[in-house]
C-alpha cells in the first residue's frame, strides 16, 4: 500500500507548471502550423516544406555544417586534449580558459570582430555556409570541452597510455584504439550539443549574410508563418530525438548499483 | 661501443633533444591556430576598433558616445533589466524544476527525456523560439484564441504586449529555464543523502535541513548559476532580432543594427564601442561565475 | 555493559522488489552493549541500522527502545546518533560547528554555554581540540568519522549507530580508529550497533557478534562463541579462515585422516562432510607415516602460514608460531594432525 507523500505532489506540480511552461509553446507551433479551414487540421504548411527551394537546402547545408564541426570535435579538439594531457599537463590551464572564453564572450561581439576576417575568406571560400564551421567550432568550446575533459578526468588515461606503449603501440594507435573508446560518451555528449548549437545559431549567420536554416526561416517567417513554424518544430524535434537516443551518460556498474541502492533506500527531501 | 660510433650516437641525441622538446608542442598547433584567429583576433579587433573614432580617426570618441549618449546608455539599462529578471524567473523556476527533477528517478527515461529536452531548448535558437511564442500568444496565437472564445476581450487580446519588455522577459524565461536545469541540477543531485539523514538523526526537521544545511550548501551554485542566467540572457541576440522589427532597444540589437546600417559607415568605433561595453559586463558576472564554481568544487572535494 | 535490554528488534522485515533485505529479523541490545552486524554486501545488516534509525520504513516488524515502541517514529524524535561511511559531515561547517549541529535544535532547549561546553569536551574526547576550526576538506579521513562520531554524541544518544564507519578509511587508520572508537563507547557507555563486512573489526571491538545472510541473523554470540562454535557453516566459513577437509561423519564425529574429532551442533549428521578446520588446529609433525607434503611456507613475522597438499591432492594451510619456521623445508612429507576440539561439518 503505497501512501502519496506530500512531497511528491509538490513534485508534480512544480513539474506540470513548468512542463506546461515550455510544453504550450511548442504544441502551439504544432497547432499554429496545422490549420486548415475553419475547424479543421490540414497539413499543408508541412507539405509545403519542399517547396521552398531555399529552406531545404539551407536545412542541408545548415546539416553539413554540423558534421563538419563534429569531424573538428573530433580531428582537432579531442587530440588536442588527449595530447595536452598526457603530454602537455602545464597548458591545461590555457587551454581550459580558451575553451572558456567563447561563454563570454557574446556571439554579437564575435560577430563584430570577426568580420573583417570573413571577409578575407569570403574571398577565398566563397559564400558557402560551410565557412562558418570555424567560428563554430570556437562556439562549441565551451560545451565540447566540458563534456570530454569530464570523461578523461574520469578514466586512468596515464596507465592507460604507459600500458599501450609498453605492449607496442603507436601514439596515433595509442590514442586512437585505446583512449578515444573509453571517453567515447564524452565526445558523443559533446558532438550532440554541437548539433544542437549549430542548428540552432542565427546572430552570426545572419549578420555575416550566410544562409543557414536559421536565418532562412526568418526570413521566410514574413512570407508563410506556418510553413516556418512547421520547420521550426521539424529542427526541434529532431534535435530533441538525437539528444534523446544518444548515449550521453557513463553509467560504470558500480556506479549504478550504489545510486540503485541509495534511490530505493534513501529518499531525501 | 666503438669511439667512433658513440660520437655519432651522441650528435643524434643532441639534435634529437631540441627536436624533442619542440616536437610535443606541434600537437596543439592546429587548435592553437584556429583559437588565434577566430577567437583571441576577433576579440583583439573589438578592443583596438572600439578606439576607432568618427571618419576614421583614433581617440576615446566611440567610448564616450556609448557612455553618454541616451540611446545607448538606455540600450544598456533595458539590456540589464530584461536580463536581471529573466534571470530571476529563470533561476527560481528553473531551480524549483531542478529539485523536482532530481527527487525523481535518476535511471529512469523520464528523467533522460526532460534533460535531453532542456539540451534542445537552452540552444533554442532565438528565431524558433519566437514563431513559437507568436504561436501561442501572438495577434493569430493559440491561446489568444482560445481566451478570446472563452473570455471575449481580455489581457491576451492586444498581444502587442509580446513586443514589451514583459514580451521579452517571458520569452527570455522559456529558454532560461531549461539552462538553469542543465546548470544547477549536477549542484542539487551533489546533495548527499547522508547530509540529510545525519540531520535528522541528530534531531533537524526538514526545515531545519533546508535553512542550515541544503540552503547554504546550494547557495554558491546557485548564484552561480543566475549569473550564468545574466550573462546569457544579457548576451542574446536571435531573439530579440527576430521578435522586434521596428527599434532596438538593447544592446545587441544596436550592435546588429550598428554593424549593418548607416552608423558603420560614419562612425565603425560605435559598434565596438558597444560590444566592448558588452563585454566588460559579461566578464565581469561570469568572472563572479567562475569564483563562485571553484568554491563549491573545494567544498565537494571533501 | 548492564542487563537490561534497551533496544528491541522484533521481527523486521523489508523487501525490495523480490530480493528480501530483512527476513523476520530480532535483536535484542543490552544497555551499554556494542554489537555488531557482520555479513556479505547485500546480507541486510545495514538495512536493519537504517530500520533502527528510522531512515528505513519497513513491511512489518516492531521496534522497541526504552520500552517505547518506536516503529512509527520519524527519524528526527528518535535521539539515535549515526555516522556514516562516508560523506557523515557536513562540508560548508566547521569541526565544531558540526558537533554543535544537534544542540542547536530547538527542542533541546541547551543554552549557549552549555552548548559550547558540551562540544568542547566531546572534541576533546577524540583528541581533535585544535582542529575545531578545520573545515572537513581540511582533514582526513580519519580524523572526519571522529568529529562525525562526536557529533553523534553530542545529542546524548540512546543509541550511537555506525555504518561501516571505517570501510572508507586506510587500512592502519582502519584499526587505529576502531581502538578508538571502542574505547570512547567503553567510557561513554551508549548502546552502540556496529555495521562492518570485515570480520577482523566485528570481532575486535564487540561485546556480541550478529552473522547475517540474506536477511537472516545465521548467528548471534560472542566473537569467541562465534569462533569456537560457529552454528552454521555460513558462520564457520565467514568468520576466520577455514580448511574443508573430507571425512565420514558417524555417531557424532566425523573421520578425518585417521583421526576422530567431535563435531559441533548443526553439522550434518551422517555420511560424507566437510569438516572445517582452522588453520591453527593443525600440527604438522615429522614421522615417517606422512600424510601430506609442505607446498610453501610464508614467514608472517609473529607467525608462519603452510600450504600443504594432502595426499587426496587437496591443499590445507596451517597455521604455526614463527618458532617452527627453520624444522621445515619446501617439498618436506610431514605427519598432520588436527587439535581434537569440536568443529563444524557441512556438507559436500
Amino acid at each position: 500500500m503505497k501512501k502519496i507523500k506530500r512531497i511528491d505532489l509538490w513534485r508534480w506540480m512544480i513539474i506540470a507548471f513548468v512542463g506546461s511552461y515550455l510544453l504550450i509553446p511548442v504544441f502551439a507551433m504544432l497547432e499554429f502550423s496545422t490549420r486548415g479551414a475553419p475547424g479543421e487540421r490540414s497539413a499543408d504548411a508541412w507539405t509545403a516544406i519542399p517547396t521552398f527551394p531555399k529552406l531545404l537546402s539551407s536545412v542541408y547545408s545548415s546539416l553539413q555544417l554540423a558534421v563538419v564541426v563534429i569531424l573538428a570535435v573530433v580531428f582537432i579538439l579531442v587530440p588536442t586534449m588527449i595530447w595536452i594531457h598526457l603530454r602537455l599537463p602545464h597548458l591545461r590551464r590555457y587551454m581550459e580558459l580558451i575553451c572558456l572564453l567563447p561563454l563570454t564572450i557574446p556571439a554579437i561581439v564575435i560577430v563584430v570582430g570577426i568580420a573583417p576576417t570573413y571577409r578575407v575568406l569570403y574571398q577565398i571560400f566563397g559564400s558557402s555556409t560551410l565557412t562558418l564551421s570555424f567560428v563554430y567550432f570556437i562556439l562549441v568550446l565551451p560545451y565540447s570541452y566540458r563534456s570530454i575533459s569530464a570523461s578523461l578526468f574520469s578514466i586512468d588515461s596515464h596507465t592507460l597510455s604507459e600500458a599501450s606503449r609498453s605492449l607496442g603501440a603507436s601514439t596515433i594507435r595509442m590514442i586512437a584504439g585505446v583512449i578515444v573508446p573509453n571517453i567515447k560518451v564524452g565526445i558523443m555528449s559533446g558532438a550532440v550539443i554541437s548539433i544542437a548549437l549549430v542548428l540552432g545559431e542565427f546572430t552570426i549567420s545572419n549578420l555575416l549574410n550566410f544562409e543557414t536554416m536559421q536565418v532562412v526561416i526568418n526570413l521566410l517567417g514574413k512570407r508563410d508563418a506556418a510553413t516556418s513554424v512547421a520547420v521550426s518544430l521539424a529542427a526541434l524535434i529532431f534535435a530533441f530525438v538525437l539528444l534523446a537516443i544518444l548515449p550521453t551518460t557513463n553509467r560504470s556498474r558500480s556506479s549504478k548499483l550504489k545510486t540503485n541502492r541509495k534511490a530505493k533506500v534513501a529518499k531525501y527531501e | 661501443m666503438q669511439n667512433k660510433e658513440r660520437a655519432i650516437s651522441l650528435k643524434k641525441f643532441e639534435t634529437n633533444s631540441l627536436f624533442r622538446k619542440i616536437f610535443p608542442y606541434l600537437g596543439v598547433v592546429p587548435f592553437a591556430l584556429l583559437a588565434l584567429f577566430f577567437l583571441i583576433w576577433p576579440t583583439l579587433v573589438v578592443v583596438y576598433g572600439s578606439f576607432q573614432n568618427l571618419e576614421g580617426g583614433y581617440g576615446f570618441g566611440s567610448l564616450i558616445e556609448v557612455v553618454t549618449n541616451e540611446k545607448y546608455l538606455n540600450g544598456f539599462k533595458v539590456s540589464i533589466k530584461l536580463a536581471a529578471y529573466s534571470a530571476l524567473a529563470g533561476s527560481i523556476l528553473g531551480g524549483l524544476f531542478s529539485w523536482a527533477i532530481a527527487n525523481g528517478n535518476r535511471e529512469g527515461y523520464f528523467r533522460r527525456l526532460v534533460l535531453a529536452a532542456s539540451g534542445v531548448f537552452a540552444q533554442f535558437g532565438g528565431v524558433m523560439l519566437t514563431f513559437a511564442f507568436l504561436a501561442t500568444f501572438g495577434f493569430n496565437g493559440m491561446l489568444t484564441i482560445l481566451a478570446n472564445s472563452y473570455f471575449g476581450q481580455n489581457i491576451l487580446t492586444d498581444a502587442s504586449w509580446l513586443y514589451s519588455l514583459l514580451g521579452l522577459v517571458v520569452v527570455y524565461t522559456f529558454f532560461q529555464i531549461p539552462l538553469m536545469l542543465i546548470v544547477f541540477l549536477p549542484a542539487i543531485e551533489n546533495l548527499k543523502p547522508e547530509w540529510k539523514e545525519a540531520s535528522e538523526s541528530l534531531g533537524g526537521s526538514t526545515t531545519n535541513y533546508w535553512l542550515r544545511i541544503g540552503a547554504p550548501i546550494l547557495a554558491p551554485s546557485f548564484l552561480g548559476a543566475l549569473l550564468l542566467l545574466f550573462a546569457n540572457a544579457f548576451s542574446a541576440y536571435a531573439t530579440a532580432a527576430a521578435l522586434i522589427s521596428q527599434g532596438s532597444p538593447i544592446v545587441p540589437l544596436q550592435i546588429g543594427f550598428a554593424i549593418s546600417g548607416e552608423v558603420s559607415r560614419t562612425n565603425p568605433g560605435i559598434s565596438k564601442a558597444l560590444a566592448v561595453g558588452m563585454i566588460l559586463i559579461v566578464v565581469v558576472v561570469m568572472f563572479g561565475y567562475f569564483k563562485l564554481q571553484s568554491k563549491v568544487s573545494k567544498w565537494v572535494k571533501s | 555493559m548492564s542487563n537490561v535490554i534497551e533496544v528491541r528488534l522484533i521481527g523486521l522485515s523489508k523487501s525490495f522488489g523480490d530480493v528480501q533485505a530483512l527476513n523476520n529479523f530480532s535483536l535484542d541490545m543490552a544497555k551499554g552493549e556494542l554489537v555488531a552486524l557482520l555479513g556479505p554486501s547485500g546480507c541486510g545488516k545495514t538495512t536493519a541500522l537504517r530500520a533502527l534509525a528510522g531512515l528505513q520504513p519497513l513491511d512489518s516488524g516492531k521496534i522497541i527502545v526504552h520500552d517505547k515502541d518506536i516503529t512509527d517514529l520519524p527519524t528526527n524524535k528518535r535521539n539515535m546518533g549515526m555516522v556514516f561511511q562516508s560523506y557523515s559531515l557536513f562540508p560548508h561547517m566547521s569541526a565544531l560547528e558540526n558537533v554543535e549541529y544537534g544542540l542547536k535544535m530547538g527542542f533541546r532547549k541547551v543554552s549557549n554555554t552549555e552548548r559550547q561546553k558540551k562540544s568542547k569536551e566531546l572534541l576533546d574526547l577524540v583528541d581533535l581540540a585544535s582542529h575545531m576550526n578545520h573545515f572537513p576538506h581540511q582533514l582526513s579521513g580519519g580524523q572526519q568519522q571522529r568529529i562525525a562520531l562526536a557529533r553523534a554524541l553530542a545529542i546524548s544518544p540512546n543509541v550511537l549507530l555506525l555504518d561501516e564507519p571505517l570501510s572508507a578509511l586506510d587500512a592502519k587508520v582502519r584499526s587505529q580508529l576502531r581502538d578508538e572508537i571502542r574505547r570512547i563507547q567503553l567510557e561513554v557507555g551508549t548502546t552502540t550497533l556496529f555495521v562492518t563486512h570485515d570480520q577482523e573489526e566485528a570481532l575486535g571491538i564487540a561485546d556480541r557478534v550478529g552473522v547475517m545472510k540474506k536477511g537472516v541473523l545465521e548467528q548471534i554470540a560472542t566473537p569467541a562463541q562465534l569462533y569456537d562454535k560457529p552454528a552454521t557453516s555460513f558462520v564457520a566459513e565467514f568468520v576466520g579462515l577455514t580448511n574443508p577437509i573430507e571425512g565420514e561423519v558417524r555417531n557424532g564425529k566425523i573421520n578425518i585422516l585417521g583421526q576422530e574429532i567431535e563435531i559441533l551442533p548443526g553439522s550434518v549428521t551422517s555420511g560424507k562432510a566437510k569438516a572445517l578446520i582452522r588453520p591453527e588446529a593443525i600440527s604438522i609433525n615429522k614421522e615417517s607415516n606422512a600424510n601430506a607434503q609442505v607446498l610453501t611456507i610464508s614467514f608472517l613475522g609473529a607467525m608462519l602460514r603452510v600450504l600443504l597438499k594432502l595426499n587426496n591432492g587437496s591443499m590445507i594451510t596451517a597455521q604455526l608460531p614463527s618458532s617452527e619456521n627453520l624444522n621445515y623445508r619446501i617439498g618436506d612429507q610431514v605427519l598432520i594432525r588436527i587439535n581434537p576440539f569440536p568443529v563444524f561439518a557441512k556438507e559436500l
